[in-house]
């Protein structure tokens, strides 16, 4: 294997990173499931509204439950693009850059998100 | 019958972009596509050029892309291939002639997984005894020629040269699950890196590639299985 203009990293993160898509994608498939019900068939965009979330978020468990999806979904689909750009971008430079744009963009949104779910004040009047 | 060969024509040393050439002549039906295509090379234009060797399904030497699907000329007869047949040469290798490739790249990777008896333990009086339950399990993988038909046919391998691809981890495969060899860590070390198995995306175009009719798809799997439980 001559590698022209592509390091390979050593070890096993392709692996574990095989393994957490799979387990992920399972995890997910149920989770969004519900999700979905949940907002979209027990309940319609008519009742959903702050209140509706406010009542959710006042238990722990709503939020931790948003916060794994929301976890799992941004680093399941982060990894596919990574893989993507592993598979179709060949040039050192543009690897590096698209590979540089990808962690920073979902770093940034991961946060952002987090952020939310973890700050929301259910206390605090609309 | 009548037969029309549109065959991909490129001579690096005369020709700029490769061109298509297409001979039209008289054949028996149950005329090999090899017989063709040395019935060109023969009487047509002695300048096309492509491998063979054995002409009977063994050597591997003369896979190529038929109709778009890789298969050995040697193999496939000209009543089941239709009147006109494409003929190109396999994807992703270079091109040094017409339908001949270079194969270095290939073959790299195929010594890269170490395809040869690996053993540490001392040296038994007789020969190393083997069940045939524990043959049963790498016999698929024994059947592999090396003709090329499965990389060349994997878009992993087309988007990523660097990726060891499927004939590769077939050969492996057929020495991790030998019960008498004792190389499988470094096989699977290789095989774990980041240009191993998990480059798979389990499209299958190897499974129907392979004109052994080897389970590669299956093959891989067993060894990511391998290397996530590292259990032979």
């Amino acid at each position: 294997m001559n590698g022209a203009g592509r390091p390979r990293p050593q070890g096993g993160i392709e692996l574990y990173a095989w393994i957490f898509m799979r387990v992920s994608g399972v995890v997910l498939l149920i989770m969004v499931l519900v999700h979905l019900a949940i907002m979209h068939i027990i309940n319609n965009i008519e009742v959903i509204n702050y209140h509706f979330v406010a009542q959710r978020y006042a238990t722990p468990f709503w939020r931790t439950y948003d916060l794994v999806m929301l976890w799992l979904a941004f680093i399941h689909g982060v990894n596919g693009v990574r893989v993507m750009i592993d598979d179709y971008v060949g040039s050192r430079g543009w690897r590096l850059l698209s590979l540089a744009s990808l962690y920073v963009l979902g770093f940034i949104f991961l946060a952002l998100g987090s952020l939310v779910i973890l700050t929301f004040n259910p206390a605090r009047p609309f | 019958m009548q037969v029309t060969l549109k065959i991909r024509r490129f001579n690096p040393e005369k020709d700029q972009e490769p061109w298509w050439g297409e001979y039209k002549f008289d054949a028996e039906p149950t005329d090999r596509l090899l017989d063709a295509l040395n019935h060109v090379k023969w009487h047509v234009d002695g300048t096309l050029t492509f491998r063979r060797s054995c002409a009977h399904g063994v050597c591997g030497s003369d896979a190529m892309l038929i109709n778009g699907k890789n298969g050995l000329a040697c193999k496939l007869l000209l009543k089941n291939l239709g009147s006109k047949i494409t003929i190109e040469p396999m994807r992703g290798f270079r091109v040094i002639k017409d339908l001949l490739v270079d194969m270095e790249a290939f073959f790299d990777k195929y010594r890269s997984i170490k395809p040869y008896f690996i053993t540490r333990s001392p040296e038994p009086e007789k020969e190393r005894l083997q069940s045939s339950e524990q043959r049963q399990k790498y016999d698929d993988t024994t059947k592999c020629i090396l003709c090329g038909a499965c990389t060349t046919s994997c878009p992993s391998f087309w988007a990523n040269p660097d990726y060891v691809g499927p004939a590769a981890i077939v050969n492996a495969h057929r020495f991790i699950f030998d019960s008498r060899d004792e190389g499988e860590e470094e096989r699977l070390s290789v095989l774990n890196l980041n240009e191993g198995v998990w480059r798979c995306r389990t499209i299958f175009n190897c499974v129907e590639a392979c004109p052994r009719g080897i389970n590669v798809t299956r093959a891989i799997g067993e060894i990511k299985k391998a290397l996530l439980l590292r259990k032979i």
